[in-house]
């Protein structure tokens, strides 16, 4: 039987607007075991609750979204991670969260938890506490003649989230790199239990603060389905509105710092002008720099201020009058050309296996892009073919964001054109139910799932796309030198919060 | 260069710093009878495990339209070059020790400035069994910056207090 027939098969939870299905512990591992016949369905993420863990998976042709579940028994469930290795990270963060184990996961080391919290699983209902010392963290090896090891983080040199790098390293070329986060771990998801989706979102909007109004939408759109409700045209507009202001305004950014780590110091000088310009025009429309807190449940909690429009749409001339230029100097400048092409490829075994959203996946030929499937309003009013590539270098991934640049300033211009009128929101009923929501980040594909109790938040995840990008990342840089990871990581912009939680 | 003549620069000028703020400083220093740092100023910034809001607006004031060295303000990379420790974020239990390790790397005379809500008290975060509060609970702070985040034109504001304050 197939990995997706296996799913099919387990009883169904209401779920909205995708059912659940609930494995027994003999389908799981069925289940196990029929993934590793082949990539898809992709493993998009895992979480869990106090007696269940979920995993989301994406079938790639047909198209289509499956929600799979299995109870925790004796604290434990059969890991996934053999045949889906970002399963591994996921895996961990539930242990260390709830105290379910994988058993056969591939890595059993702690992630989240560096042994400070004074508790151990303080997500489960018993959290046991944990005095004394943290432990000495483990690292994975490289052997061999003349490696040695190069450790950076969690402070880092830049103005940049907290995080550890483990280098072992051959005079300069990288043998191996491995990630150790958690670092910025805030216990998120403990704290928006027992509360309201409205208060929540809050927590939800800070979970990575360059895509607070992604994850906003994503956080959003879950509690409505639960809630069996479905924000208004013109909040759905808004929301585009931000969503895409957003994306340009990161894509900008980063491309001024990718070129910054290239040394070529003028494009950089350059985005930031252009960074600040879309800044202050959502500033003007929306009352807050970054957006922040403007998605809510059942809507937005403001209409876009009068000058807004205007405000929008001499900031995408301003940005659209730079962009050949900029997509020029990119092509012409040899100095760009020599760092960037051929530098941090992401190898079409791996992006198969990680299935990651966003540029990263679609400078490597996956063509996958949530405005487009499962698609979610306002992306459904207007023509839209996600630029994909097939490198899958730091050059394709910085291509691919340029071309979304120029995208999302065609979005926008339609949606101001023709604002729908109408309310800008509704208004959430106090009701139990489950729902699943999502929105395509800057990033990439985000996700979040939650339980509604009598109106309050029982269970909650969130799945920013770099929980199955930093993984790739450290793949990517495997046989480049030091000198590179920089721009290498800059092109990928993984977030630490994210998936810090 | 047409072009240049008729846009101008896109660097701002800087409106006043807030007078009682300086003062405020400044009798601080006097009162510990810490050596004038002069108006040129090192700052390290260190991610305490916020968000990441804080770390995007911080990041502008390197951009042209805040340009912060003209007020001789520069980011540097080690807590050993640094007279100044901007903090952001909640403290998290998991980064507390890495950022009391990269105050006490600094030399003395040293200020710390907590940059935002999280920063200065541990925000919508406080509370959680795995943030311990805003950076009070770990280092000395001289300044507060509120907003979350704030803006690049209120931290460079709060910035350029610390330098007039030492001057």
């Amino acid at each position: 039987m197939s990995a997706a027939a296996i799913i099919a098969s387990g009883r169904v939870e209401p779920c909205h607007p995708w059912p659940r299905h609930l494995l027994t512990t003999d389908q799981w591992t069925a289940l196990a075991e029929a993934l590793t016949e082949g990539p898809s369905p992709e493993l998009l993420g895992m979480w869990a609750d106090t007696i269940t863990v979920h995993a989301l998976f994406h079938v790639v042709e047909p198209e289509g979204f499956l929600l799979a579940s299995v109870r925790v028994e004796a604290g434990r469930y059969p890991a996934l991670s053999p045949a889906r290795p970002a399963a591994a990270w996921f895996e961990r963060a539930i242990t260390d969260l709830f105290g379910h184990r994988a058993e056969g996961g591939l890595d059993a080391r702690p992630w989240l938890d560096h042994g400070r919290w004074g508790v151990t699983a303080p997500m489960s209902p018993k959290p046991v506490p944990r005095p004394g010392p943290p432990d000495q963290m483990e690292f994975l090896t490289a052997e061999g003649d003349g490696v040695h090891q190069i450790a950076v983080g969690p402070v880092h040199a830049g103005i940049i989230e907290p995080g550890h790098f483990r280098f072992h390293v051959v005079g300069e070329t990288v043998a191996r790199l491995e990630t150790r986060l958690g670092y910025a771990h805030k216990g998120t998801l403990g704290l928006m239990r027992g509360k309201s989706p409205r208060a929540a979102a809050r927590f939800a909007a800070r979970l990575s603060g360059d895509s607070t109004v992604a994850h906003a939408i994503a956080f959003a759109r879950a509690a409505e389905a639960a809630a069996g409700t479905e924000a208004t045209p013109r909040a759905h507009a808004l929301r585009g509105v931000m969503a895409e202001l957003e994306r340009i305004a990161n894509h900008i950014g980063d491309l001024g710092a990718i070129a910054g780590d290239a040394s070529f110091n003028p494009v950089p000088a350059q985005c930031g002008v252009l960074r600040e310009a879309i800044l202050r025009a959502a500033a003007e429309a929306f009352g807050h720099r970054l957006m922040m807190d403007v998605v809510i449940p059942g809507g937005v909690v403001a209409d876009i201020a009068g000058p807004g429009p205007t405000a929008i749409l001499g900031a995408l001339d301003i940005v659209e009058e730079a962009l050949p230029d900029l997509v020029r100097v990119w092509e012409d400048t040899a100095s760009l050309v020599d760092r960037m092409a051929g530098t941090g490829v992401t190898a079409p075994p791996l992006v198969a296996a990680f299935a990651p959203g966003g540029f990263i996946g679609r400078a490597a030929g996956r063509n996958f892009d949530l405005r487009r499937a499962p698609g979610y309003p306002p992306y459904d009013t207007v023509g839209f073919a996600p630029p994909v590539r097939g490198e899958g270098d730091v050059d394709a991934r910085a291509h691919i964001r340029m071309a979304e640049i120029a995208a999302s300033v065609d979005m926008l211009r339609t949606w101001l054109a023709a604002l729908p009128g109408g309310a800008i929101s509704v208004p959430l009923p106090m009701a139990s139910g489950e729902g699943i929501g999502w929105a395509e980040g800057f990033r990439g594909d985000i996700w979040h799932w939650l339980r509604l109790d009598g109106g309050l938040i029982g269970s909650v995840a969130m799945r920013d796309p770099s929980w199955l990008q930093w993984p790739l990342l450290v793949a990517a840089i495997e046989g480049n030198i030091v000198a590179d990871f920089p721009l290498i990581n800059k092109s990928f912009n993984c977030s630490y919060s994210g998936v810090d939680l | 260069m047409l072009s240049h003549l008729r846009h101008g620069p896109v660097t701002e000028p800087a409106g006043a710093v807030d007078a009682a703020t300086v003062q405020a400083l400044a009798e601080r220093l006097d009162s510990a009878s810490r050596r004038r740092l002069g108006r040129s100023l090192e700052v390290r910034h260190v991610a305490a495990g916020g968000c990441n809001g804080c770390e995007l607006e911080t990041r502008m004031l390197d951009s042209a339209v805040y340009d912060l060295q003209r007020f001789g303000l520069t980011f540097v990379a080690s807590p050993r070059h640094a007279d100044v420790l901007f903090v952001t974020g909640p403290v998290t239990r998991n980064m507390r020790e890495a950022l009391t390790r990269a105050c006490t790397a600094m030399a003395e005379p040293k200020w710390v400035v907590a940059v935002g809500d999280c920063a200065i008290d541990g925000g919508v975060f406080k509370g959680s069994y795995a943030v311990a509060g805003g950076a009070d609970g770990a280092l000395e702070v001289d300044l507060v910056i509120r907003g979350c985040p704030p803006t690049p034109g209120q931290m460079l504001e709060g910035l350029r207090a610390l330098v007039e304050a030492n001057a």
